[in-house]
């Protein structure tokens, strides 16, 4: 169920490479764990984020939770739509919910990621 | 308050239920050397009867009632209609934990909303908190919120807000690698343009000023707001007199971005320092980042008009280290009490309360420059406070006035240098013609 083209990592973060650029957003393990999400804090275009470090924020009614950065890299745009639907989260977790683009800083972080069956093989992992 | 007895046998039973055998063991993990090995140095024990003797006793040292006084500088006297006492005192009020199942707590909820929504009208702002604990935080909180909503670290707080307001600002900040500048006055009282000017860059995320600033002076919030905004900062703009919001037009409504201060001039008295009120309230795209509990009306499952605490995920019970504020709470029977008073007075109680203030404060005002050597200091309009130059040090008349009954003003001398001849002098409601011309005739003779 989880696409094959996207990078994935423990934090529950999903990456899709284009070229140098790579979009960011959450997974929908993590969007269903949230449940309804109200709010997405989105950082500044020309923000420069290391590896793992916070680049939003994700509310649902009763919870906050950060999205780390995948890799290194400059954010180029963020998915404007979310401040007024921020519930595409939940609808479209791995297409229209998108979170940032960034210019990715250094493509080899791209092998500390997973890729979708190491993924869902976590996954199995935390459900027991 | 209820006197709690403690027996030997209910000391053994609680050891016993700790499975300890004695209080030596219970505090087996204090160190030796640090335990205090005899019994504290107290009075033989009396009845309740003679405690009581003995506090009535001290307590008579408080009376304050044998002095005249016109002080103010952030906490006034107004009258408080008994409704305020009656109503506040039910016990559905006083003995509700707090609100966190809307079920159970539809009215401490309701007054909450009622609380905000009038905090919101008084100070032209969209969204308004469930209360702060004082002035002094609201200040500190409103630099802290305009530092988190801008990213820079220039804080600048004008040097005519309440210095204790200021001191609260800089223990806040004082860990947190920011710079807080201070913003000079000029000769009408209000923040010195050229100061401002000299100050006001592009790295600055806030300007703090206070309106009627501490010498009771009103600021020009308009133009100040433009200046910040100009520079990309915002503007907060304390109130430490609210009953000054029934005539002045509101902040919000001049482009202050937030508003915060003291609400203890409505219902609550003075009680010697507190508790007090503070309130916030600010542009609804910064609600985000206020900080302190907000009451939302919603419906509930049959479409009933309801209410519950919203926008939760500011707070520290779940955002914990990354909360707007870890330090602060809501002070919600004052806030109670606030809603109580302002809904009594409705918008024309408050204007013709706030009329009264302004033209009792004019008329003592007049009659005492008209005195030889008393002056008012600065140029700038004021609503219920005003600053006083006198020929000598003000320590000194203050003195011999006190000796007549009369607490005539607050020294300034001991915040700003230039000033030990100056106190600032508050007017309410309560200072009735002929308590005003006592403090005339009394200063007439100690000048004289």
């Amino acid at each position: 169920m989880y696409p094959e083209n996207l990078y994935y990592t423990k934090d529950h973060e999903w990456l899709k490479v284009e070229g140098d650029e790579a979009i960011i957003g959450i997974t929908d393990f993590a969007q269903k764990q949230l449940g309804d999400i109200i709010y997405v804090d989105l950082p500044q275009v020309g923000k420069v984020l290391e590896a793992h470090q916070a680049l939003a924020s994700v509310e649902s009614v009763k919870s906050v939770s950060d999205v780390f950065s995948p890799v290194s890299g400059e954010v180029i745009a963020v998915n404007e739509a979310l401040s007024q639907t921020p519930d595409v989260i939940n609808k479209d977790p791995h297409g229209e919910g998108w979170i940032v683009r960034i210019r990715i800083k250094n493509k080899e972080e791209l092998n500390n990621l997973l890729k979708a069956a190491d993924y869902e093989k976590y996954l199995e992992g935390l459900e027991h | 308050m209820s006197y709690i007895p403690i027996s030997d046998r209910d000391k053994m039973e609680m050891l016993a239920k700790i499975g300890v055998n004695s209080v030596e063991e219970l505090f087996s993990s204090i160190p030796e050397n640090v335990r205090l090995k005899k019994d504290l140095n107290l009075p033989a024990p009396r009845s309740e009867m003679e405690v009581l003797d003995y506090f009535t006793e001290k307590g008579k040292k408080n009376d304050f009632s044998r002095y005249l006084h016109f002080l103010g500088g952030g906490a006034y006297e107004h009258f408080i209609p008994a409704v305020v006492d009656y109503l506040s005192s039910r016990s559905e009020f006083v003995t509700p934990y707090t609100p966190y199942q809307p079920e159970v707590s539809q009215g401490t909820l309701q007054v909450i909303f009622e609380f905000q929504t009038l905090i919101c009208q008084l100070t032209g702002l969209d969204m308004a908190n469930a209360s702060l604990y004082d002035g002094a935080t609201g200040a500190a909180e409103a630099i802290l919120m305009g530092y988190r909503l801008k990213n820079k670290k220039r804080l600048l707080v004008a040097s005519n807000v309440n210095p204790q307001y200021r001191e609260v600002i800089y223990t806040y900040t004082k860990n947190l690698g920011l710079e807080v500048v201070e913003i000079p006055y000029d000769q009408s009282g209000r923040i010195d343009r050229a100061g401002l000017t000299a100050s006001l860059n592009d790295d600055t995320s806030v300007l703090l000023c206070q309106s009627p600033n501490y010498f009771g002076v009103i600021e020009d919030v308009k133009s100040l707001a433009e200046l910040a905004h100009n520079q990309g900062a915002l503007l907060a703009v304390v109130i430490s007199e609210p009953v000054s919001l029934g005539l002045l037009e509101a902040p919000g409504k001049l482009g202050a971005d937030i508003v915060t201060g003291e609400a203890q001039s409505f219902g609550l008295p003075l009680s010697f320092g507190g508790p007090f009120l503070g309130f916030m309230a600010c542009k609804k795209e910064f609600v985000r980042q206020m900080p302190g509990r907000i009451a939302g009306q919603t419906v509930d499952v049959e479409g009933r008009r309801g209410f519950v605490l919203t926008l939760s995920t500011r707070e520290q019970h779940i955002r914990r280290e990354k909360a707007t504020s870890n330090i602060c709470t809501n002070q919600a029977h004052c806030a109670l009490r606030a809603t109580i008073y302002l809904e009594t007075l409705g918008h024309e109680g408050l204007k013709k309360l706030a009329w009264l203030n302004l033209q009792k404060a004019a008329y003592a005002a007049e009659q005492l420059t008209s005195l030889p050597g008393v002056s008012r200091k600065f140029s700038g309009p004021v609503f219920n406070e005003f600053v006083l130059e006198f020929p000598d040090r003000w320590e000194k008349i203050d003195k011999k006035l006190q000796e007549k009954g009369i607490l005539g003003g607050l020294a300034l001398g001991h915040h700003y240098s230039g000033l030990e001849n100056c106190a600032l002098i508050t007017v309410t409601e309560v200072h009735h013609k002929e308590k005003i011309d006592a403090y005339v005739q009394a200063l007439k003779e100690v000048l004289s």
